[in-house]
């Protein structure tokens, strides 16, 4: 029964986290639609724009090759298994003891890694300078995201997810100096990761400084849809995971009834809300700043992490 | 044994404190430069605070309103005048290689950790911790002070090097208060004489910055 319970559990995140993550999209573009004081489009425009891709002809450059056709499904697979490795609404996941948080951040790197051979596969000179810059970009959050991790994981004594979670519902954290730094650094790697402002513009096409776009300019059709999908599972990704390392309120653990896990459900999409909101706040008052000092702003989120590990040796007991 | 409250929050201060350090390294406009110093004296004064209450020593509360009135507020008010009458305002300083500098003051955050530890085992917790802090938030005032060009940033590092000896000071029982109140006066004094002094290197040089100073030192040809 418990077995049923669990699998249960993980098929619904899965699929809440599929189909949850074009809607943060939308809200998010809404949002920030209403601050520039425009009408914006409709919340449910990004599962439209999806289906509308799906139903559309796939145009392949003449010389491409089977990386950049086969490069999408690896993107969009290896986003969805480390999405459903993070706790949004329960803890204790079925998948969680198999994976954790190194293996997430191992995960979004392959998928990176994929969509930089996909940039470069064509041979334009556009894919080129896309993929450069997000492994310019990768090579300083990979490390800054790793010395968040093990801040965390230091302090929780344990890299999985579920028990992080726990730790930080407990007595034991205390006010922390470390946590906040890592929960700043962990925001600004979310933000460069997800190509955000003041990184990358996720609204714009053709304009020089852009980094995500770049990449995949080639992409048409059902390709574009995976890509485009992934890039909404990885933002929903981010958010669960700053949710629930930082503010873990409300997850359903195992063992609790069901009305837990509605009120998991609930407080979760509170959550997704209210970050969505800050983000589009965020992106709103800030301006996107120059490709060449992207590496400053990730360096200080890489300090942030390193400082956040090393002050935790002279804190009460790690 | 101290309550875990009172050191979660001692904590917090002073590893704010190391952040603000970081961040005086790391900015490289005057006045925000200038804000962020009066962050850092605003984070001292609240550590201070802190630790006259869960000390009970009252005239730590002195400390804490000496180090808010005069370098929380004073000292960059009297800077941001300064730095309008040289017209140096508007000039982003050229620092060489922040992530470098970065880097550097990770090493040194590491070093004074490494340092203090071991030969504080017999103290209290909290006075470890602030030892092992202060030592760092001095060696990065050190380390600013090296790796700016700009005469009023230098003076910045020297007045966050003071700040760090007030974190060690307070960390340590029972430091009498008149010694307090002489090294407040003195970092006045420090302050008034490095000004007339900027202003002679600016009449002298056209420039505040300290390069240009080298090519009268006597050791080279």
């Amino acid at each position: 029964m418990a077995l049923i319970l669990d699998a249960l559990v993980q098929g619904v995140q899965l699929l809440l986290v599929l189909l949850l993550a074009p809607l943060l999209t939308g809200y998010v573009r809404r949002v920030k639609a209403h601050l520039l004081r425009r009408r914006g489009p409709p919340l449910v425009q990004p599962y439209r724009d999806l289906l509308k891709l799906i139903r559309k002809e796939v145009v392949i450059a003449e010389n491409a090759s089977w990386v950049f056709r086969v490069a999408p499904y690896i993107i969009f697979a290896t986003t969805l298994v480390a999405a459903s490795l993070v706790p949004t609404f329960a803890t204790g996941l079925m998948f969680s003891p198999a994976a954790d948080l190194i293996a997430i951040v191992a995960l979004l790197g392959s998928a990176r890694f994929a969509l930089a051979l996909a940039g470069l596969d064509v041979g334009t000179s556009f894919g080129g300078i896309g993929s450069s810059r997000e492994m310019m970009i990768a090579s300083l959050a990979e490390p800054a995201m790793l010395m968040i991790v093990f801040t965390v994981s230091l302090l929780a004594g344990s890299t999985q997810l579920s028990s992080v979670s726990a730790f930080m519902q407990g007595p034991e954290v205390g006010l922390r100096v470390s946590l906040a730094m890592a929960l700043v650094g962990l925001i600004m790697v979310a933000i460069a990761e997800n190509a955000r402002i003041p990184v990358d513009n996720p609204a714009t096409h053709l304009e020089l400084t852009m980094v995500h776009e770049a990449m995949i300019l080639e992409y048409s059709g059902r390709h574009l849809a995976v890509i485009e999908a992934a890039a909404s599972i990885k933002l929903l990704l981010y958010l669960s995971l700053v949710a629930c390392i930082f503010a873990p309120w409300g997850v359903h653990t195992a063992g609790q009834g069901f009305a837990a896990l509605a009120v998991g459900l609930v407080t979760y999409v509170a959550k997704l809300a209210a970050g969505g909101f800050l983000l589009a706040v965020f992106e709103t008052v800030t301006a996107k700043m120059r490709v060449f000092r992207v590496s400053e702003f990730l360096g200080a989120a890489l300090m942030l992490g390193l400082l956040a590990a090393l002050l935790l040796f002279v804190s009460r007991s790690i | 044994m101290i309550d875990r409250l009172a050191f979660d929050v001692a904590h917090l201060f002073a590893g704010g404190l190391v952040l603000v350090s970081f961040m005086l390294l790391y900015q490289d406009r005057m006045f925000g430069l200038l804000n962020i110093f009066a962050l850092h004296a605003l984070v001292v004064s609240l550590s201070v605070a802190w630790q006259a209450y869960i000390q009970q020593a009252p005239h730590l509360y002195i400390t804490a309103a000496i180090a808010l009135v005069v370098k929380a507020i004073i000292i960059p008010v009297a800077l941001h005048r300064i730095i309008v009458r040289l017209g140096i305002h508007r000039t982003i300083e050229t620092v060489v290689g922040i992530g470098q500098t970065m880097l550097a003051g990770i090493a040194l955050v590491a070093l004074s950790i490494l340092v203090m530890l071991p030969i504080t085992a017999q103290a209290g917790t909290l006075a470890r911790e602030d030892l092992a802090f202060s030592l760092s938030v001095i060696l990065l005032g050190l380390l600013m002070m090296i790796s700016r060009r700009n005469a009023v940033s230098q003076i910045i590092g020297f007045m966050s090097i003071e700040n760090g000896l007030i974190l060690a000071a307070t960390a340590a029982k029972g430091m009498p208060l008149v010694v307090e109140i002489s090294v407040a006066f003195s970092i006045l004094v420090a302050l008034i004489v490095i000004g007339i002094f900027l202003f002679r290197i600016r009449e002298r040089f056209d420039t505040v910055d300290v390069h240009a100073l080298e090519r009268f030192r006597g050791e080279q040809p």
